[in-house]
């Protein structure tokens, strides 16, 4: 599964580069955005800044209207030099937010700040827990460290300590210690929880509980030796934590993301409980089928990914498959022994569709992108809020990047979704072209 | 620690990164983590620009962290320096770097004898003061800075025109109805005859600064931004300032006649009392409007206005003295400019507060039950939960408040604009009413519309349905149902469902 390091340096795999990191991304908060929707009886309190709370209101638009069950812990100057205690300031939020909400579990969000002036988060959650009768956890999830949906993997890490520990409790016969469960681990929509589930009932295999669950009291129940999978390509620190702490085992491979992913990922969980997988290719046939009409569009075009939520790799492994080129993947970050089925599917499928392999670049450096940008002139560019619309003034397509991670885009089915987005912008045929303007931006 | 939900306005940084972006060809660069950046997104979303917003990060990571920045900032502000060549590189400290207390002005200094461009570290305290506040300081620091500069280097414009002139300070981008009210002043001088010599810092160059001076007086259309530049050029160069903000027909009147005063003083004989005549009868429609048969439904109608100090005084002088409108509640989230407040609008409105906490404005809103609300986009919000219509009149703002067409809040067509504004939030509120106590013409259920009802809808399928956001769910159901009848199926269960999805039915 693992890339050997030695077969990379070959001209014929990926090139792997690192830049300067002076790329734009959300910041990391702003996992609290589908995880408190995710999560039904969970809040989610970002201990913080203005500068937090401000990103959140603005990233997250009308959300904020909707009485979300999250806030901000807004730091003020006597936090910070510490003349006020944390704990006793924790302790009056957390006892207000459990009168006004009643949540399962509160989750505190750490952010730069309380990295900064080391509040001892994980020190003060336990007393604090026993005191409320709420569980605590705490996610380090700030802009020092981590990039946009890491934010996510290291709330479920977090999560991944502690959840389902009891395995001795009320044995209801259902299922038999000896052999190992499967649990998925990756927050997506119910539905796509259904219809995964599904896929996988088909040749027979159950899967025991989804980390996170629809609530917190849900969570499923975990052993030593039970099978654990990823569903989204930026959860490497919560696979790391299963695989140490709760001594589970991994099945790394690609992620369910396109039909070839689907297909790939299915795949790998059967081949490890050994159950065969009649009627799976055409499975994937019949999906692609489905997806013939935006195929057309597609095949041929040119994409270059500026990288800022780690799914990059799966969806460029995915449009590559779907017959595009990409020039470059770049991403904030890169575990390539998490990615690692992922990457190696993305080199096979470049074989096989006979184009070039792309460079991976991690912690691009927005600037020197732009310039290759101008340079290669792609078809498509997927790219964050910030240089959308300067993108679109040149004459160049492009995607907001942040819409993959907001969308349905797991399983056979939601493949559509994601083609539907990168279709728009190429779609979009006006009259405008004809008429010559193609340039906003300079005065000509 | 306070528990906070929304906030009116933004850190620091953010007013600093207006300042700066406004001008043209200044960079501002950002000492903060990976994700504060998101300044960038709001100005190319909202006001849609065409170009890169001039502003990176030096990023503050683990190594900095452990390390200091020691070069990084240098090396930044030297490479934006060559990149785009910049006349001016602001450094832009952030919560994170107040508290890792670097010596950022050591980097200033040693940065900007390597550099073309000047470079300056934004003087803000993100602990002690806001968004608006930030840009008032920033404002006044660049200007300081260039005039100290242009003096030294004796380039400095300190004669003044010929013909009255006036330098505008404060408008800068992300601003509620900036570029409009900017082009309404335009107009306004021009019929004035009055020369403008600057507009700061939207759409100038640092280059501009220097010619400050020359101009006859200043003018801060918005209080919270430009008043301490305004005051600084008083203190140094000896030019009176107008902070009177000429929205709605009284004030402009009002604005006009203290231009009048001050010109009269500094040797011109000019009377604009003619004009402010002939405007305010004839070529605004608004003074006519308030006088109509239509405006005295409004007599007596209660409203309460929220928003930043500008607007808000001056919609509840417009609803107090031009409409008629009872006004139950004036307030702002401008805490500084508390003394002001009151002062300025005490006399329109029966009660006044100073709050930036939400869940407090909503409360008494809730309680008031005003016909109307007059406020920022959460306004906007708690008028929709409580069904009382809002018009929209001041930052914090959506994408739709930066709208295409022409908008000015400021003089004559600002005046038009906003009785438009009022009327409709009243008129609204009364047709809803009517509809109410005649049983309402839209019904939101959306089982009266399906093809049949022979499909029995299983209890999970159901709330699956539900789950899906309203707007489409009528049709989601519909076509499920005609799905589940062209197969024979008789009961709608979850899995029904998902085929329909897989046939590709859903939408």
């Amino acid at each position: 599964m693992n890339i050997e390091q030695g077969s990379l340096i070959n001209s014929n795999s990926i090139t792997f580069e690192c830049e300067t990191g002076n790329y734009h991304t959300f910041c990391p908060i702003s996992c609290v955005a589908w995880l408190y929707q995710k999560i039904e009886d969970s809040f989610f309190l970002v201990i913080g800044t203005k500068t937090c709370g401000y990103f959140l209101q603005n990233a997250l638009g009308v959300m904020i209207f909707a009485e979300p069950r999250y806030a901000m812990a807004e730091l003020e100057e006597a936090d910070i030099s510490a003349h006020l205690n944390d704990y006793m300031e924790l302790k009056r939020l957390c006892t207000l937010i459990k009168k006004d909400r009643n949540p399962s579990v509160i989750f505190w969000i750490g952010t730069c700040t309380t990295e900064i002036i080391k509040m001892d988060l994980e020190g003060i959650a336990p007393k604090l827990e026993n005191e409320l009768g709420v569980p605590i956890i705490v996610a380090r999830a700030n802009g020092l460290d981590y990039a946009f949906t890491q934010g996510e993997d290291t709330v479920l890490a977090a999560l991944a300590q502690t959840f389902g520990k009891k395995s001795t409790t009320s044995d209801n016969g259902t299922k038999s210690e000896n052999t190992p469960n499967l649990v998925i681990f990756g927050s997506v929509p119910n539905s796509v929880v259904y219809e995964l589930g599904n896929e996988l009932k088909t040749y027979g295999i159950e899967i025991k509980g989804w980390l996170p669950a629809k609530r917190y009291t849900e969570f499923p129940i975990l052993n030593e030796k039970d099978f654990v999978c990823g569903v989204n390509p930026y959860l490497s620190r919560t696979a790391t934590t299963l695989m140490r702490r709760r001594k589970c085992q991994l099945i790394g491979s690609p992620f369910p993301i396109g039909p070839d992913g689907t297909k790939a990922w299915i795949e790998k969980i059967c081949s490890v409980f050994n159950k065969p997988t009649p009627g799976l290719n055409d499975r994937e046939e019949k999906a692609w089928k489905n997806l013939e009409s935006y195929l057309k569009l597609l095949r041929g075009k040119s994409v270059f990914f500026m990288g800022d939520n780690l799914l990059e790799i799966s969806l460029a492994r995915f449009f590559i498959k779907c017959g595009m080129s990409v020039y470059e993947i770049g991403i904030p970050y890169l575990d390539k022994r998490y990615q690692g089925g992922e990457l190696a599917l993305l080199e096979k499928t470049c074989k096989e569709m006979g184009t070039f392999l792309p460079v991976i670049v991690e912690k691009p450096d927005n600037y020197n992108q732009l310039n290759r940008i101008k340079d290669l002139h792609p078809d498509l560019v997927i790219t964050g809020m910030a240089h959308a619309n300067p993108l679109e003034a040149r004459g160049i397509n492009t995607k907001w990047s942040v819409e993959f991670t907001f969308s349905q885009i797991h399983g056979f089915t939601n493949a559509k979704n994601i083609l539907e987005l990168i279709s728009k912008p190429l779609q979009r045929q006006t009259t405008f072209k004809e008429l010559g303007w193609k340039n906003y931006h300079t005065l000509v | 620690m306070k528990l906070a939900y929304w906030m009116y306005a933004g850190p620091a940084h953010i007013g600093t990164l207006r300042i700066a972006t406004s001008f043209r060809k200044v960079h501002a660069i950002m000492h903060a983590p990976l994700g504060d950046d998101y300044f960038n997104v709001m100005r190319s979303m909202l006001e849609r620009k065409r170009d890169f917003t001039p502003v990176t990060a030096s990023v503050v990571d683990r190594h900095v962290l452990a390390r200091g920045s020691q070069e990084k900032v240098i090396q930044n502000i030297k490479r934006k320096d060559k990149e785009e060549q910049p006349d001016l590189v602001l450094l832009t400290p952030t919560c994170t770097s107040s508290i890792l207390q670097e010596d950022l002005q050591n980097f200033v200094n040693r940065a900007s004898q390597d550099s073309k461009a000047d470079v300056l570290l934004a003087d803000v305290n993100h602990y002690r003061v806001n968004e608006l506040q930030a840009a008032d300081r920033t404002l006044e620091q660049v200007i300081k800075f260039y005039l100290e500069k242009a003096e030294k280097d004796n380039s400095i414009f300190s004669k003044k025109t010929e013909k009255p002139s006036v330098n505008i300070l404060g408008p800068c981008n992300l601003g509620f109805h900036v570029h409009h009210d900017i082009a309404e002043l335009k107009r306004l001088f021009k019929d004035l005859s009055i020369t403008i010599n600057t507009i700061i810092p939207e759409g100038a160059s640092i280059d501009e600064l220097k010619k400050l001076p020359q101009a006859w007086f200043n003018i801060v259309p918005y209080r919270e931004v430009g008043l301490l530049s305004a005051q600084h050029l008083e203190k140094n160069y000896d030019m009176p300032f107008i902070s009177t903000t000429p929205i709605g027909i009284v004030e402009t009147a009002n604005f006009i006649r203290q231009i009048q005063t001050l010109l009269k003083q500094l040797g011109q004989n000019v009377n604009f009392e003619k004009y402010i005549d002939l405007q305010t009868r004839f070529v605004s429609q608004s003074a006519w409007f308030s006088r109509s048969i239509d405006c005295q439904n409004l007599a007596g109608k209660t409203a309460v206005v929220f928003g930043d100090a500008t607007h808000t005084v001056a919609i509840t002088k417009i609803l107090s003295q031009e409409m008629g409108v009872r006004v139950l509640v004036a307030g702002t989230y401008c805490k500084p400019e508390e003394i002001w407040f009151r002062k300025e609008i005490s006399k329109y409105c029966e009660d006044i507060l100073i709050t930036d906490d939400h869940n407090l404005v909503g409360d008494i809103i809730a309680k008031l039950e005003p016909s109307a609300i007059f406020g920022t986009q959460m306004e906007r919000h708690i008028g929709k939960r409580l069904n009382i219509p809002c018009g929209v009149i001041s930052a914090p703002v959506h994408i739709q408040n930066f709208p295409l067409s022409y908008r000015p809040f400021m003089g004559y067509e600002g005046s038009n604009q906003i009785a438009d504004l009022i009327y409709n939030s009243f008129t609204l509120g009364m047709e809803d009413h009517l509809l109410e106590i005649f049983g309402g013409h839209d019904t939101k259920d959306i089982s009266s519309s399906t093809l049949s009802n022979e499909n029995i809808w299983e209890i999970e399928a159901e709330n699956e349905l539900k789950r899906i956001p309203g707007f489409v769910r009528g049709k989601i159901k519909r076509n499920v149902e005609k799905f589940a009848k062209i197969n024979n199926l008789n009961k709608i269960t979850l899995d029904v469902m998902h085929a329909c999805k897989e046939a590709g039915n859903m939408q």
